[in-house]
């Protein structure tokens, strides 16, 4: 018996399973009725199984598609894309979803982007839904209040069958950020100071609902971002209460319900919001007026400082296995301990990905870039989120700023954050980037990665060195 | 895939925390057909260098390990990217378990589908085992899935939890889709009831 069966205060994460159970097992896993399934150009293998078992999707009306690992950023349609395995990749896209009346937003459609960019963007994930998607980074769309996660192929292709999936109930987390944020702080800097807190397996097991005055003045950019690096932290998802701010964000989105339906929608999803009483299997309060803006310094999410800090030095540690780890990130980033983060020079900069690749973002970076000049020897790229956000930025003058300055305005993509498409960091380059995994190797072989906020990663870009964004931006 | 019962085999220690999906299987092969061998992937950046000439240092490429069927590792095996092509990776070099003290949730489901055991054993035992593994190369672990055990090279035996439902999928060499398309007059009610929204 699951405790919200019984009568009591739930969570926002408890009222969506619930809705979404349709039987359990003996072992205790859940069948939960998946609303929306986004594909992308990484699902050909799970379409695959399901040929070979002779099955078709069986809710294509739920499921979408848009292309965004495999596309090229600097031409904006297929012919940019001349590597033919990843050609296929994108192929096998439109013909999987062509055969079975699966909606896509392909490579020349003007609303394909990143999918959880695109997501959010058009109204598809809403409220109180339950959504997969064959990628971590699905934990993005809970900001909007929805149940949010990734899987891996084989899941995929049971939801494709079935519209269905089994999970274990994960336990509750919350995450409670007060206070109001200093000048040049994102959702970026939240999210990276909560992961240097509580670690990269600090909320294994655990849906995350971050919560608290911080979080309910936010807009939604920041709170996709916070979302978004739920999965950097092990969390199983994260999820944000619906309220106004969600509302007005979803209000006449195309696939957005309108009208008496609008009404309706959001008297439902007004009750979303977990109860006065409810329990968290765990809580952590953080005062966010402390936070400063973060830069990561080595291999994993938690590796990360204010940008007042110095590189770590690895003797300092008790734990062998930290120390180990320490030495070995620091020999790969090219870094000694004791240097000032603002003494660290780069040679690359990207803005852009699930993460960070949102208007918002852009106009945080150009407000830093405007009137500067990319720094001699930097390659700064900025990359949108998705093609409407290209379009958006344009209308709003943002890439005569960026080109001004000696940035490269691309075509939307997933792109330099996993360089899936061909876009790499050089072997011992470093980069200021936006993205949210600085894993040895994924911006390519021997990349050095820098996690940071668009705002900060701008500033990198202007003086060629790790730098805080404050002492560029007005009080 | 292949039933999982018993099986007595080399066992490779990954010593590094966090030991991230990127470096099991780097992005760039995310686009190779089912139908290759994963097994060539396989923490490609670090068994071989560019030019694929094998890295004599990486733990695979030693003699006593390359016959590996088990991968034991510290803790957060596994995070980050959802990624299958790690679990087949894995799978397709020979490797029918993996030992850790924790995993990446994703990964750990990942598994379960595809014919490899996650074994959750406590840090202790797993730090020991890690050494243990690297001071005497190629000793053999002993896992009975039936009755839920690991025997170690120092004969103790050790009770790991597993679902009874994914343990019969192992065992029988099955996954659950068929299972649940059983459940179709179910699943196709609970929309039905849904649409009133």
């Amino acid at each position: 018996m699951h405790h919200d069966q019984a009568a009591g205060p739930r969570t926002l994460y408890d009222k969506i399973w619930s809705r979404h159970r349709i039987m359990s097992r003996d072992d205790g896993q859940d069948l939960l009725f998946i609303d929306r399934h986004f594909i992308h150009d990484v699902t050909a293998q799970s379409f695959e199984m399901l040929r070979q078992r002779g099955l078709k999707p069986r809710s294509p009306e739920r499921i979408f598609g848009t292309a965004d690992h495999y596309v090229s950023t600097r031409v904006r349609d297929i012919s940019g894309v001349v590597d033919p395995e990843r050609r296929v990749m994108i192929e096998a896209l439109q013909r999987d979803a062509g055969e079975s009346g699966i909606a896509l937003f392909g490579v020349d459609d003007p609303r394909r982007g990143i999918v959880h960019v695109v997501g959010p963007e058009q109204g598809l994930s809403l409220p109180g839904m339950s959504i997969v998607c064959a990628d971590s980074h699905t934990s993005t769309h809970g900001a909007l209040g929805a149940l949010a996660f990734g899987i891996g192929a084989t899941e995929v292709g049971h939801v494709l069958a079935t519209q269905c999936l089994w999970q274990r109930r994960s336990r509750n987390m919350r995450i409670t950020l007060d206070g109001k944020l200093g000048a040049g702080v994102s959702g970026k800097d939240i999210i990276l100071a909560i992961i240097a807190k509580i670690g990269v397996a600090g909320a294994v097991g655990h849906v995350i609902e971050y919560a608290g005055s911080t979080i309910r003045s936010m807009p939604m950019e920041g709170r996709l971002t916070i979302c978004n690096m739920s999965i950097e932290a092990g969390g199983r998802a994260g999820m944000i209460a619906p309220d106004d701010i969600t509302f007005d964000y979803l209000a006449g989105r195309p696939y957005a319900p309108q009208g008496d339906k609008w009404e309706r929608a959001v008297a439902r999803w007004r009750a979303l919001p977990s109860d006065d009483g409810a329990v968290f299997d765990r809580e952590i309060h953080i005062d966010a007026t402390t936070i400063a803006p973060m830069v990561t310094w080595g291999n994993t999410p938690e590796d990360a400082s204010a940008i007042t800090g110095r590189i770590p030095d690895p003797a300092l540690l008790d734990d062998p296995d930290r120390r180990e780890a320490m030495t070995r990130a620091l020999a790969y980033m090219g870094l000694t301990p004791g240097t000032a983060l603002e003494d660290v020079r780069i040679d690359r900069v990207f803005i852009g990905s699930c993460t960070n690749g949102r208007i918002d973002d852009l106009r945080s970076a150009a407000a830093v870039v405007r009137d500067r000049k990319v720094a001699p020897g930097v390659e700064a790229w900025i990359v949108p989120g998705s093609q409407q956000i290209k379009a958006q930025a344009e209308a709003e003058g943002l890439d005569r700023i960026f080109i001004a300055a000696g940035f490269d305005w691309r075509y939307a993509g997933c792109s330099m954050c996993l360089s899936t498409n061909g876009d790499v960091v050089a072997p011992g380059q470093r980069c200021a980037s936006t993205s949210n995994r600085n894993f040895v190797g994924r911006q390519g072989p021997g990349s050095r990665t820098h996690l940071m906020s668009p705002a900060m990663a701008a500033a990198a870009a202007v003086t060629g060195r790790l730098t805080d964004v404050r002492r560029l931006i007005p009080e | 895939m292949e039933r999982l019962e018993h099986i007595t085999a080399v066992a490779f220690p990954v010593v590094a925390i966090n030991c991230d999906t990127d470096q099991i299987i780097p992005a760039r092969f995310l686009q190779k057909p089912r139908s290759d061998n994963f097994g060539d992937y396989l923490f490609r950046a670090l068994r071989f260098d560019k030019d694929g000439a094998e890295q004599p240092d990486f733990i695979l490429n030693q003699a006593s390990f390359r016959s590996a069927r088990i991968v034991v590792a510290n803790r957060n095996f596994a995070c980050g990217s959802s990624r299958e092509h790690a679990v087949w990776a894995l799978y397709d070099y020979g490797i029918r378990v993996a030992i850790a003290p924790s995993f990446g949730d994703i990964f750990f489901i990942n598994c379960l589908k595809n014919g490899l055991l996650p074994i959750v054993l406590p840090l202790d035992i797993v730090t020991a085992l890690l050494g243990e593994l690297t001071a005497r190369p190629g000793i053999e672990i002993e896992v009975d899935l039936p009755s839920q055990t690991v025997i170690l090279p120092d004969g103790s035996t050790h009770h790991f939890e597993i679902e009874p439902f994914a343990k019969q999928c192992l065992i029988q060499g099955i996954d659950e889709i068929d299972y649940t398309l059983a459940q179709s007059a179910r699943i196709d009610a609970y929309e039905q009831s849904c649409l009133d929204d």
